[in-house]
């Protein structure tokens, strides 16, 4: 137990007060010490670090009005895009709670990619972070859980052939696959079961398990501290009291900056909740707008925007696009096996591996390997701290044609992303398999072009020019 | 940013990807709904009364209360007296009594509910909902080859006979064949103008004024908060634009330190 203390005498009304509560419940103050005014963050922070706290803000609002859409929100297939229109129209300020919901899920998206693009660019995955990245890759995998359960519950036809598709995926899992999508529906279609068990998953089984990977992600941020865009580890150069010589207090210097960018977040975001809540039809889909109807599958479906990259990727693999697979996985292990400097008992495993995984390549639909491969393109990013090998951690002292790899990557993704929004078509096939191949090349190759280059000087302190 | 999406809308283009989506779609391209009707309180009404006469008949719009029409500027009275036919009260949603499984057999198709019709009729690339409204009412014509004996430019094949047929009297579609500029071998069957048969109550100007008004309350209805959120919005973002500048002041006020 902590040490009881005495406010000085004739200390004010606040300063007693404050000692009482101290003196009862220290863990608060502890944790207010750890977590904002003693934890000293790098002073170089630039506008890629605001959308970490950006996305706890829109975390808090997803939360509080979804509270209150639960209040007057039916999970019955008979009620539930009526009560979603009585929300809009009778509750009052219903249609703000709703929008700001919305909204949030996509806006949740685009601050949740920033903020890992941040990490790519500074390597803030790199030794000794690599939990907090995976703890942030978990919450990315929990957010996709919840907006796909979430997009269900309007119950208008987007909302239900799109989980009617998703699910059926799981259907393409070998020996259980029909098993388990009729686990996941509760029914053979769609229906009234899936949108309670979807409405109890959404509401509470993961946001809980949400907020649980966000409080490890800061706690383990805070453990070892906050990287910088020039990758320095701050705590290597420490002040006589232990304090990094380029870390501030993040209480009240960060807080009081991030301030400044939610008030910026706040206007691009409430400028779309008020003048453009729909946002041509991407933010909320036009076909949306029509009840659920089991009988009539639309012409087109796709899924909201954020999910599109991953989808596109799904719909490229195609029973053609195996033979590229094949040959990838062929070319791969006899590179492992001429190249790699390990025993030969593992270079027969290798072989082994790839003859089984060819065979199943081989003999298992392109539908279910669609669907691997968009699992993989999520699962991958966990494996990032263990794919980069270069010398050095942030871009800015990597060579500069690493930057071209990022700006391909980035506008590989954001193709893959406008291919899944649009119906399929042969050209956008194509691309899309290109866009497949460049995805997974940019992480596979990484051990190997990551360490090719010079990296620039790394200085010894970060760098920073006073405001 | 600003270069990188230069880069992907010309590589868009220039795989000929965009708009490709919009093209393979039916129906022929949307006129422009004459948006400042939504904010016009007698287009409105008008449209109001257009729309309990001609279309609350058959579809119903499940999700919208009478009494919601005061937002356009009319009394609990005048709706109860001008705009209710049956027995419904004041606070009651839009509901009609055909019954939707005859309605299937009747018409092909039931009805749809037509609270949200013009949200959920917008599609990206071709228009907003008020749009296709704006252009499908106005595009019917005579066509013996169909059950109803009309069809219609915007929803060809469409189920619904042109119920405001009085207001613009019948027409004719002229069609002709033109040699396909894709490929010589073809024809299109291209529409060529319409032929009035019979005149209607209204002359062709008024008729558009009068669907544009139909369409504005089908848009109004849409959304009825749509002109409250927006002034709301107007305000959120001037406090915001003002709470801003005091955050970037004091932001810099603390940081000054920071050397």
């Amino acid at each position: 137990m902590a040490e009881f203390k005495e406010a000085p005498a004739g200390a004010s009304l606040t300063t007693q007060v404050t000692t009482w509560f101290e003196n009862r419940f220290p863990t608060a103050f502890d944790a207010y010490r750890v977590h904002m005014s003693e934890y000293y963050a790098p002073k170089n922070f630039n506008f890629w670090y605001f959308f970490g706290s950006l996305a706890m803000l829109v975390l808090v609002i997803q939360i509080v009005t979804g509270i209150f859409l639960v209040m007057h929100y039916k999970p019955d297939a008979a009620l539930a895009f009526a009560s979603v229109e009585y929300i809009m129209r009778d509750v009052p300020g219903g249609w703000i709670i709703r929008y700001l919901h919305s909204t949030g899920a996509s806006a949740f998206f685009v601050v949740v990619y920033l903020h890992m693009f941040r990490g790519l660019l500074y390597g803030s995955y790199r030794k000794p972070r690599e939990l907090v990245w995976i703890f942030g890759c978990a919450i990315f995998l929990c957010l996709m859980a919840e907006a796909f359960m979430g997009y269900l519950l309007p119950w208008g036809q987007m909302s239900y052939w799109g989980a009617q598709v998703i699910v059926n995926l799981f259907a393409a899992v070998p020996f259980v696959g029909p098993d388990l999508a009729l686990l996941i529906r509760g029914d053979y279609v769609v229906s009234d079961a899936t949108l309670n068990r979807f409405f109890s998953f959404h509401v509470i089984a993961v946001p809980l398990v949400l907020l649980g990977l966000v409080v490890a992600h800061i706690f383990a941020l805070h453990d070892v501290g906050s990287n910088n865009p020039d990758g320095i580890e701050i705590k290597a150069k420490k002040d006589a009291q232990g304090r990094p010589l380029d870390g501030i207090p993040f209480h009240p210097y960060y807080t009081v900056h991030d301030i400044f960018g939610v008030c910026v977040f706040l206007m691009a975001f409430t400028a779309i909740v008020f003048l453009a809540p729909e946002f041509g039809g991407y933010f909320l889909e036009y076909n949306n707008f029509i009840p659920a109807d089991p009988l009539k599958t639309p012409p087109h479906i796709a899924p909201v925007w954020y999910f599109t990259p991953f989808y596109s990727m799904l719909r490229a693999i195609t029973a053609e696009m195996m033979y590229v697979l094949i040959a990838c996985v062929i070319a791969g292990a006899a590179f492992g096996v001429l190249k790699a400097k390990v025993g030969a008992l593992l270079k027969g495993a290798i072989v082994v591996g790839a003859v089984v995984l060819v065979a199943a390549m081989l003999s298992i639909d392109a539908k279910f390997w669609g669907v691997v491969v968009m699992g993989g393109a999520v699962i991958i990013l966990f494996f990032l701290p263990w794919l980069d090998h270069s010398p050095v951690k942030s871009i800015r002292y990597r060579p500069d044609w690493h930057k071209y790899v990022y700006a391909v990557f980035v506008i590989v993704f954001l193709i893959l992303g406008y291919l899944g929004t649009q119906a399929p078509s042969p050209i956008g096939e194509r691309m899309s398999q290109v866009g497949t191949l460049f995805y997974f090349g940019f992480f596979l190759l990484m051990p190997w072009w990551s360490r090719l280059g010079e990296p620039k000087p790394v200085p010894e302190r970060v760098t920073f020019a006073a405001h | 940013m600003h270069t990188m999406k230069k880069i992907i809308l010309t590589l868009l283009v220039a795989f000929g990807l965009h708009g490709a989506a919009s093209a393979a779609e039916g129906g022929i391209p949307w006129d422009k709904f004459p948006q400042e009707k939504v904010t016009d309180m007698a287009a409105l009404q008008n449209g109001a009364k257009l729309f309990t006469n001609y279309c609350l008949n058959c579809h119903a719009a499940a999700y919208m209360r009478y009494n919601r029409l005061r937002d356009i500027g009319l009394t609990e009275d005048q709706i109860r007296k001008n705009l209710m036919f049956a027995t419904e009260k004041v606070g009651d949603t839009m509901t009609v009594a055909m019954d939707a499984r005859q309605a299937k057999d009747w018409f092909g198709a039931t009805p749809p509910d037509l609270t949200v019709v013009a949200r959920s009729r917008a599609a990206v690339g071709k228009g907003s909902g008020a749009d296709y409204l704006y252009t499908y009412l106005r595009t019917y014509y005579r066509d013996e080859t169909k059950a109803t004996g009309w069809n219609n430019l915007a929803f060809p094949s469409v189920g619904m006979p042109h119920a405001l047929w009085e207001l613009q009297g019948q027409r004719a579609a002229k069609f002709v064949e033109v040699k396909d500029p894709h490929d010589p071998k073809k024809t299109i069957h291209r529409f060529d103008g319409y032929e009035q048969i019979t005149p209607g109550q209204l002359t062709p100007l008024q008729y558009d004024e009068a669907v544009g008004d139909l369409v504005a309350y089908l848009q109004w209805m849409g959304e009825p908060a749509q002109g409250q959120r927006v002034r709301i919005g107007v305000w959120v973002l001037i406090f915001l634009g003002f709470f801003t500048v005091i955050a970037w002041r004091l932001n810099a006020a603390y940081w000054k330190d920071v050397k």
